[in-house]
C-alpha cells in the first residue's frame, strides 16, 4: 500500500500532502523569494508583522516533497515570533520539527530558513524604522 | 486504493509460467552447475536450454553466444571494461552516444581515468543520435562503438542499423545495449551488426538478478570478474539458476507475445499522450512522438511550472507508481543527463515525469491516470510561486512563450545567485 511505504516519515508526508499556510498574504510587509543553488529549486514566503512580532506567514514552493513539507513547518514554526527571534531561526528547528529528513534533502530545509531571512531583511527595507528597534537586523540588512 | 503501475522501466510482474519454471530450481533441482555429479549436469541442462531461448530471442547464431551476469549493469560493465581490456594494445579509444545508460557511461569514465579516451556522440533533441558525427568519432584507434537500441529515458529508438553499418565499414565491433527494447522491440543481432548486445529479463516479465551478454564470437572479450571458469570462462561466479531459467521462458513468451505486447501498449501509449496534451497546458513529450521512432512503452513529459519529485509522490498516493528525472529525486541533484542532452531547459527537466506501460495496463488505467494527474497538477501549480508568477508576467513559459516576463532560468539565477544546472 503506498501509505505505508514512503519516501518520507509520516509528518513529512502529512506537511506535504495537506501543507500549512500555502499561498500568498495580501499586503504582506516583508516577501522573501530564494533559489536553492544545489537542485534549482525555489520558494518564497510572505509575513505579516506587526510591533515587531510576526503575526502570519505564507509560502509558495517550486521544489520536492522536503521542500514543501520544509516550508510549511517553517512557516508554522515562526508565526508568533519576534523580529528578533526569526533570526536567529535555523534550518535545524524544521528537520526536527520533521522528525527528520534524509541527509540529500537537508538543503531543502536550508532553503525554507533562507527564504524567511530573505523575508525579514525584506521588511526592514520597506520599515527602516523598525532596524532600530531589533539589535539584530542591521547585521542582516547589510 | 486502486493501484496502477506505470514503471515497468525498472520491474515488471512475474509471468506465473515463468515462477512455475523456476520453482523447482530453489529445491530439488538446486545442484551447482559447474558440479560434476548429477545434480551438477541436471542444471547445466537448464542453463543450456535458456541460453537457447535467450538467443532466440535476439536472433542470435547458437546459445554458445550467450554469457549470464547478474543484470544489465553488470552486461554493460563486462561489454566496455572487457573489451577495452582485450583490446588494449590495439588502441584506446570508445565512442558512445551521450545518452547511455549510467552503467556505460561510468564504466567508460572509470576507463577514462586510466589513460582510454571516448568520444560521446550528441543526439538531436529528440534524442536520435548524430550519423555523421559517429562516423566522424570513430579513428583508427577505436576498439569499440557503444550504442543503446532504446533509450532508457525518453524512450527513443535509434537508426541501429545504420550505426552497425558505419562500424562494420570501419571494422570497429559495436555494444548494443537492449535493456530497454528487448522483450517489446524485435531484436536482431546480426540485422544490428552488433558484436554485443545486453538485455535483462526483469524489463519482460521474468524475475531480477540475471543479465544475457551476446557477444558474437569474433569479438574479443576478457573477463573482469576472476574466479572459476563459468561462462567459457568470460564471467566467473556461480550462475543464478532460477532466476536464468525463469529468465530463459519469460525470452520464450516474449518471442511469442511481442506483437501483441507491443500493439497494445501502443494504442495505451497513444491515448495516454493524447489525454494528457488535451487536459494539461504547458507540458511537453520528450523524445519523439509515438510512432515509429519511440518505443510504445515509454513516455516522458515536463510540466512546467511545477517540480517532478512532488508529482511522483502525489501519484504514489494515489496509487500510481511513475518515475522522474528531476534533480530532485536523484541523489547527486543533478537533472538526468539524457534531459541535459536534448537541450532541454532545466526548468523543464525538473517537471519530469516518465512513465512506462506494460502488458497489463488498459485502457481505464489510462484515462484514470490522465485525469488523476490533472488534478496534482493543480494541485501543485496552486502551491508554486512560479505559476503564480507566470500568470503575472514575471516569468514567461519555455514551452508556449507568451513574450511576457523573463525566463524562469533568469529569475532562478536571481534569486538563487547562482545559474541552474
Ligand atoms: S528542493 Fe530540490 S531537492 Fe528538495
Amino acid at each position: 500500500m503506498s501509505d505505508t511505504y514512503t519516501l518520507y516519515n509520516p509528518t513529512v508526508m502529512e506537511h506535504f500532502m495537506n501543507p500549512r499556510n500555502m499561498g500568498d498574504l495580501k499586503d504582506a510587509d516583508g516577501v522573501g523569494e530564494v533559489g536553492a543553488a544545489a537542485c534549482g529549486d525555489i520558494m518564497k514566503i510572505s509575513l505579516k508583522i506587526k510591533d515587531g512580532k510576526i503575526e502570519d506567514a505564507r509560502f509558495k514552493t517550486f521544489g520536492c516533497g522536503s521542500a514543501i513539507a520544509s516550508s510549511s513547518m517553517a512557516t508554522e514554526l515562526i508565526k508568533g515570533r519576534t523580529i528578533d527571534e526569526a533570526l536567529k531561526f535555523s534550518n535545524q528547528e524544521v528537520v526536527d520539527a520533521l522528525g527528520g529528513l534524509p541527509p540529500v534533502k537537508i538543503h531543502c530545509s536550508v532553503l525554507a530558513e533562507e527564504a524567511l531571512k530573505a523575508a525579514l531583511e525584506d521588511y526592514v527595507k520597506k520599515h527602516p524604522e523598525a532596524a532600530s528597534q531589533v539589535g539584530a537586523v542591521s547585521a542582516v540588512a547589510a | 486504493m486502486r493501484q496502477v503501475f506505470l514503471d515497468h522501466q525498472s520491474a515488471t510482474p512475474l509471468l506465473p509460467a515463468v515462477f512455475e519454471a523456476m520453482r523447482p530450481y530453489f529445491t530439488e533441482a538446486f545442484g551447482n552447475p559447474s558440479s560434476l555429479h548429477h545434480h551438477g549436469l541436471r542444471v547445466r541442462d537448464a542453463l543450456k536450454q535458456a541460453r537457447q531461448q535467450m538467443a532466440a530471442l535476439i536472433r542470435a547464431d547458437s546459445e554458445e553466444e550467450i554469457f549470464f551476469t547478474s543484470d544489465g549493469t553488470e552486461s554493460a560493465n563486462l561489454a566496455i571494461k572487457g573489451v577495452a581490456y582485450a583490446n588494449e594494445r590495439k588502441g584506446k579509444h570508445l565512442v558512445i552516444s551521450a545518452t547511455e545508460h549510467p552503467s556505460v557511461m561510468n564504466s567508460v569514465e572509470f576507463l577514462e581515468k586510466q589513460g582510454w579516451t571516448c568520444t560521446r556522440v550528441g543526439v538531436d533533441s529528440e534524442g536520435i543520435i548524430r550519423l555523421d558525427e559517429l562516423q566522424a568519432a570513430i579513428t583508427p584507434q577505436t576498439v569499440l562503438v557503444a550504442i543503446h537500441h532504446v533509450n532508457h529515458d525518453i524512450g527513443a529508438i535509434q537508426p541501429i542499423r545504420e550505426v552497425g553499418r558505419i562500424c562494420a565499414e570501419k571494422a570497429v565491433p559495436l555494444y548494443v545495449d537492449c535493456e530497454a527494447s528487448a522483450g517489446w522491440l524485435p531484436v536482431d543481432v546480426k540485422e544490428f551488426g552488433a558484436a554485443l548486445v545486453s538485455f535483462s529479463p526483469h524489463r519482460f516479465y521474468g524475475p531480477k538478478g540475471v543479465g544475457v551478454l551476446y557477444r558474437n564470437k569474433k569479438a574479443r572479450l576478457v573477463s573482469i570478474i576472476h574466479g572459476g571458469v563459468q561462462e567459457g570462462g568470460r564471467r566467473a561466479g556461480t550462475e543464478n539458476v532460477p532466476a536464468i531459467v525463469g529468465g530463459g521462458v519469460a525470452a520464450a513468451v516474449a518471442v511469442t507475445e511481442l506483437d501483441s505486447r507491443a500493439k497494445h501498449v501502443a494504442e495505451l501509449q497513444a491515448r495516454l499522450w493524447e489525454g494528457l496534451r488535451s487536459k494539461i497546458r504547458f507540458i511537453k513529450l520528450n523524445g519523439p512522438e509515438p510512432g515509429p521512432k519511440r518505443v510504445p512503452t515509454n513516455i516522458n513529459i515536463s510540466t512546467e511550472f511545477i517540480e517532478g519529485e512532488g508529482q511522483l509522490l502525489m501519484l504514489d498516493h494515489q496509487g500510481f507508481a511513475v518515475a522522474s528525472g528531476s534533480s530532485c529525486v536523484s541523489k547527486s541533484l543533478k537533472i538526468s543527463h539524457v534531459l541535459g542532452a536534448i537541450g532541454l531547459d532545466h526548468a523543464l527537466a525538473q517537471g519530469n515525469i516518465i512513465m512506462t506501460l506494460g502488458k497489463d495496463n488498459t485502457v481505464e488505467d489510462v484515462d484514470y491516470t490522465v485525469e488523476t494527474f490533472a488534478r496534482i497538477v493543480t494541485k501543485l501549480r496552486g502551491m508554486s510561486p512560479m505559476w503564480d508568477e507566470f500568470e503575472r508576467g514575471v516569468i514567461d513559459s519555455v514551452i508556449a512563450p507568451t513574450g511576457r516576463g523573463k525566463s524562469f532560468s533568469q529569475h532562478a539565477a536571481d534569486v538563487s545567485g547562482k545559474p541552474a544546472h
